[in-house]
């Protein structure tokens, strides 16, 4: 069930936003004729396969590839000699951070193994069951450093060390001997002692969280072309194909310009197909092979082991309040594993954890750490999960201490326009308090929960959401459509919402547009579809490209009427001049004669992204026998801006529920003692299926962001930030007890059960 | 290099005949030798259900049958389930109700919820639940899959 | 003139004062300024003549693109973040 509630005061009066046609690339996508990175098939193709570490920490102490090399039907091997030695330095790809060093070392280890299944040697060969069996021949001789596993044990001075040239960071000063602790960040904003001084309640807990995947159903996949006159051609399956030429090119240290990427349909990403782990790996032995092309996809062991899954942490949250409900002081500490090397989301965890409430004094430190693990990736409002089951569940206790309505106390706390972040800015236009009046006056809410076992469980979040470059091109076709080209890949119906923007703004029909997703020589730079940007940004790109189209039409119409431009009104896709009128499609079929083809392109870089609120309600049952939580009914409420394409806005969001009700209660990364990870299968990392969940309902708050022509703010991320905190909440309120660790698994939460029985 | 092994089969009801080796799973088979991409890979052990097709009108995971099973069989992958004259309803309502983000596991969602409706025509939300458990689908939280499946079992028996 | 949000991290270069207003029509000029009255702020800030990639300057509650190019206007706030992207 979908409820759209419009806060905007002026009436919208749009003909294709807000609308549900079928997507563009919907019949391709239900009849299986869809070409994703794996689909691809090239005359003379080979097929890679990849040497994984089965160390967690080790030095490389010799790789022997000559059994390999001999095995008939290989044709090329390749290690980290291969690839030429980067600087360390500090690369800038699109939004995000990266050494490249780091990186390049993370493609195909060096010297050092830094976590189970690290690359290390790669095989091409001319079917993949021989890539396979090359694999196990090379030989690579360990010396076995002990592992290091734990976040808040790497952080301990006495610590084995991941990397020896690590100093601590703290803005821009280093410390002084190598540490797992790569940087430490700090929030501040008045005084913190004073502020619980004032406290009349004060809660204090620590919660404990672990490594989670983004459980894309498409593995990793990447084919490359290698040319003789050194043009490499590269098909796979990203986030961001300008993302994916820029680290091959920096990898590789070849110019962008040699390098052609061609994104394939994508089989999901949520943050994990931003980075690279294959492409640098294929072009390699592409070249070193005769210039075959070469495809490699890797197994969901090897996705779940060695690409980037989210940060486990360690969270310390102290919160304090008045008598009558208002927050006085809060506190946190988060340590978040950044897996092998350094970069966790950690400040964006920092920046989350309170960004719901109006907080005059808070100490938030935040410390990205080095463990014995894969290197982590961003995953759908990285870090924002692990920070709002902390607070949003010692905010449920102070609820409770101080008998206040959880929603009631987020209405007196919550953030409304002209409030602080506590990391410093003020907000714009944003639509928090709406989506807590929206939950409230819910049915869901409404409704009184009854039986016994069971509980009902509120929530927030909150997602910075980002803007970033996007450019767009178009041409008007002579029979009225126009074929519509971006750079950004389609995870989840954008062709369309992109579409929908342009079409709006020339008064035509959404199936009008053909949109297409170009590769990096066909369209302008645009960056990777994450941040939940693409509708916001490359939408705001198609709409600047049909403002251009428009002015354009218009001196085509004055040209037939032979008039002036200013002289015709443009309404709903129909020209008027005095009693004549045209309609787009009759003018398209008229454009040889007015002067020839019509396009236009546009690039864009909004910074007015507009913050993104959800506010989640949860009922379940607990098993007190078994400690099962079954989830009984679930609303997602969540501030959109505008809803372009709402089927996809509600799809986005029970998506980001149902990803976060698998974090809450099911998956986590299980390492042995030895770092080796134990459950690297989808039997063994429980995702949801459809069995674990209730139909998800949504309410879709409507506070434009007036950074966006049509308001739009972006609504793929928030929606996890809820669910772990609203769940543990629900269960408090079934069976009482405080969960203060991820996965509330049934083994959990039967422990707990144990402890109260004493 | 192993010997390939002859195998005839019915696929999406035509005579096919290939080379195989004994090892290479249907799936490998159906997307590298014969060109048929719709089944995907999501997990090859059978986990996912990204490979589903249908053997002998029963489901199975192509990925955990060998190629060389199907000699003398009947299979039928997502290519197979429209008609000559269009969609297959499955296929007009995951579109009407937007019941995919990716795409990805779609193909085998639709096949599989083909043998759930010919089998049972008038599912229940928690059968259609039930059945569909063996596929994973990370985008949509199934709601609109399970929505899409009921519709489209209200649609059959409309025009029965 | 701005006034700059001092990161609690740098303010033992400025004598624990947690803003500051400072002259300047964009972000490098007021960080020039800065570094004039308090040695080292640059160096913490900046790798070499640009922003350090860790972090982000916010403008009057937006990410400025422009990085040290970013326009300032008399009564603009100026905050340097944890730069950050989404999935």
């Amino acid at each position: 069930m979908t409820t759209t509630l419009p806060v905007d005061e002026k009436k919208d009066d749009y003909s294709v936003i807000g609308k549900n046609p079928h997507r563009h690339d919907g019949t391709d996508k239900v009849t299986g004729r869809a070409q994703y990175g794996a689909d691809i098939r090239l005359p003379g193709m080979m097929y890679g396969a990849m040497l994984r570490s089965p160390h967690a920490h080790a030095h490389i102490l010799s790789i022997d590839t000559s059994d390999a090399e001999s095995v008939p039907g290989v044709r090329a091997v390749v290690t980290a000699k291969d690839l030429p030695d980067v600087e360390s330095k500090i690369a800038e790809l699109g939004e995000g951070t990266i050494n490249l060093r780091h990186q390049s070392n993370n493609i195909l280890a060096k010297d050092k193994v830094l976590y189970f299944g690290h690359a290390i040697a790669a095989v091409a060969a001319v079917n993949p069951h021989i890539a396979e069996e090359a694999v196990a021949l090379i030989k690579v001789e360990y010396e076995v450093l002990p592992p290091v596993l734990n976040v808040r044990k790497a952080m301990q001075a006495d610590s084995a060390i991941l990397h020896e040239d690590v100093r601590t960071d703290e803005l821009g000063k280093k410390g002084d001997s190598p540490s797992n602790i790569a940087a430490h960040f700090q929030n501040q904003i008045g005084d913190v002692e004073k502020g619980f001084q004032d406290a009349h309640v004060i809660v204090e807990r620590e919660f404990f969280t672990s490594m989670v995947h983004q459980g894309y159903i498409e593995p990793q996949n990447a084919t490359a072309q290698y040319s003789p006159d050194g043009q490499i051609t590269i098909w796979c399956s990203t986030q961001g194909s300008f993302g994916v030429r820029e680290q091959v090119a920096k990898i590789l240290d070849i110019p962008i310009s040699k390098i052609r990427v061609i994104p394939m349909e994508i089989g999901g990403g949520f943050g994990g197909k931003n980075g690279i782990y294959l492409e640098p790996v294929v072009v390699l032995l592409s070249c070193k092979s005769g210039y075959r092309p070469v495809k490699m996809t890797m197994s969901r062991s090897e996705v779940l082991a060695a690409t980037g899954p989210t940060s486990g942490s360690y969270i310390e949250v102290k919160m304090g309040a008045d008598r009558n409900g208002r927050i006085t002081a809060v506190q946190a500490m988060l340590a978040y594993e950044a897996g092998a090397y350094p970069g966790s989301f950690v400040g964006a965890g920092m920046g989350v954890i309170f960004a719901p409430y109006r907080i005059e004094n808070a100490l938030v430190d935040g410390y990205d750490v080095l463990v014995n693990k894969p290197h982590t990736a961003a995953y759908r409002a990285p870090g924002g999960t692990n920070a709002a089951f902390a607070c949003e569940t010692v905010i449920d206790e102070l609820c409770e201490k101080l008998n206040m309505d959880p929603i009631e106390f987020r209405l007196l706390n919550g953030v409304k326009e002209g409030d602080r972040r506590v990391d410093g800015p003020v907000y714009n236009r944003i639509g928090y308090l709406e989506t807590l009046e929206a939950a409230k006056n819910s049915q869901h809410y409404r409704t009184p929960l009854e039986g016994s076992n069971r509980g009902r469980g509120v929530a927030s979040g909150f997602w910075f959401n980002y803007g970033g470059k996007s450019s767009a091109s178009a041409s008007v076709n002579s029979d009225g459509t126009i074929s519509l080209l971006t750079g950004s890949v389609d995870i989840g119906g954008t062709r369309t919402s992109i579409a929908m923007q342009l079409a709006e703004g020339l008064g035509i029909s959404a199936e009008s547009i053909r949109p297409a997703v170009a590769d990096t020589d066909s369209v302008g730079y645009t960056e990777g579809t994450y941040g939940s940007r693409t509708t916001f940004a490359t939408g705001w790109a198609a709409y600047e490209v049909s403002n251009q189209l428009k002015e354009k039409m218009l001196e085509r119409a004055a040209m037939i009427w032979e008039t002036e431009v200013n002289k015709i009104q443009f309404v709903k896709g129909v020209f008027l001049y005095g009693d004549k009128q045209i309609t787009f499609a009759q003018l398209a079929s008229r454009l040889d004669e007015t002067g020839g083809p019509v396009v236009a392109s546009a690039a864009v870089r909004p910074e007015h992204s507009g913050p993104a609120f959800a506010t989640h309600i949860v009922d379940v049952e607990v098993d007190p026998e078994t400690g099962k939580v079954q989830i009984l009914r679930y609303t997602a409420v969540q501030d959109a801006g505008k809803a372009i394409f709402p089927n996809y806005v509600e799809s986005q969001l029970q998506g980001g529920v149902a990803q976060g009700v698998g974090w809450a209660l099911n998956e986590e990364y299980l390492y042995d003692d030895q770092g080796r990870l134990v459950n690297s299968s989808w039997l063994d990392y429980r995702m949801p299926v459809a069995l674990d969940l209730p139909m998800i309902d949504t309410i879709i708050v409507e506070v434009p962001n007036p950074g966006h022509p049509y308001g739009v703010r972006g609504v793929g991320e928030v929606p996890i930030v809820p669910p772990p905190a609203a769940l543990a909440n629900a269960i408090y309120g079934a069976v009482g007890v405080r969960m203060n660790t991820l996965p509330m698994s049934p083994a959990r939460v039967v422990a707990e059960l144990n402890k109260q029985k004493g | 290099m192993n010997k390939k092994v002859r195998v005839q089969a019915t696929i999406n009801g035509e005579e096919v005949e290939f080379l195989c080796e004994p090892r290479q799973s249907l799936l490998e088979v159906l997307r590298e030798t014969l060109g048929l991409t719709g089944a995907k890979e999501g997990c090859n052990n059978g986990n996912c259900g990204a490979c589903t097709v249908i053997m002998d009108g029963a489901l199975v995971n192509s990925c955990i049958v060998l190629a060389v099973e199907i000699n003398g069989h009947r299979v039928t992958t997502v290519e197979g389930i429209a008609t000559p004259h269009g969609l297959h309803p499955l296929q007009e309502k995951f579109l009407a109700h937007a019941a995919l983000q990716c795409g990805f596991c779609t193909p085998g969602f639709i096949v599989a919820s083909k043998i759930l409706l010919d089998q049972n025509p008038n599912p229940s939300e928690f059968e259609v639940r039930e059945w569909l458990a063996g596929n994973l689908c990370r985008c949509t939280g199934y709601d609109r899959i399970v929505r899409a499946v009921l519709d489209a079992a209200q649609s059959q028996e409309k025009s029965l | 003139m701005p006034v700059v949000w001092i990161p609690s991290l740098l303010r033992e270069l400025t004598k624990g004062e947690r803003s500051l207003i400072v002259e300047g029509e964009t972000v490098r000029e007021v960080i020039e300024n800065m570094e004039s009255r308090y040695p080292g702020v640059k160096d913490r800030l900046c790798n070499g003549e640009q922003l350090h990639p860790s972090i982000s300057v916010v403008v009057d509650g937006h990410t400025g693109m422009l990085k040290l190019r970013q326009r300032l206007h008399e009564s603009s706030e100026v905050h340097f973040v944890i730069a950050m992207s989404g999935g």
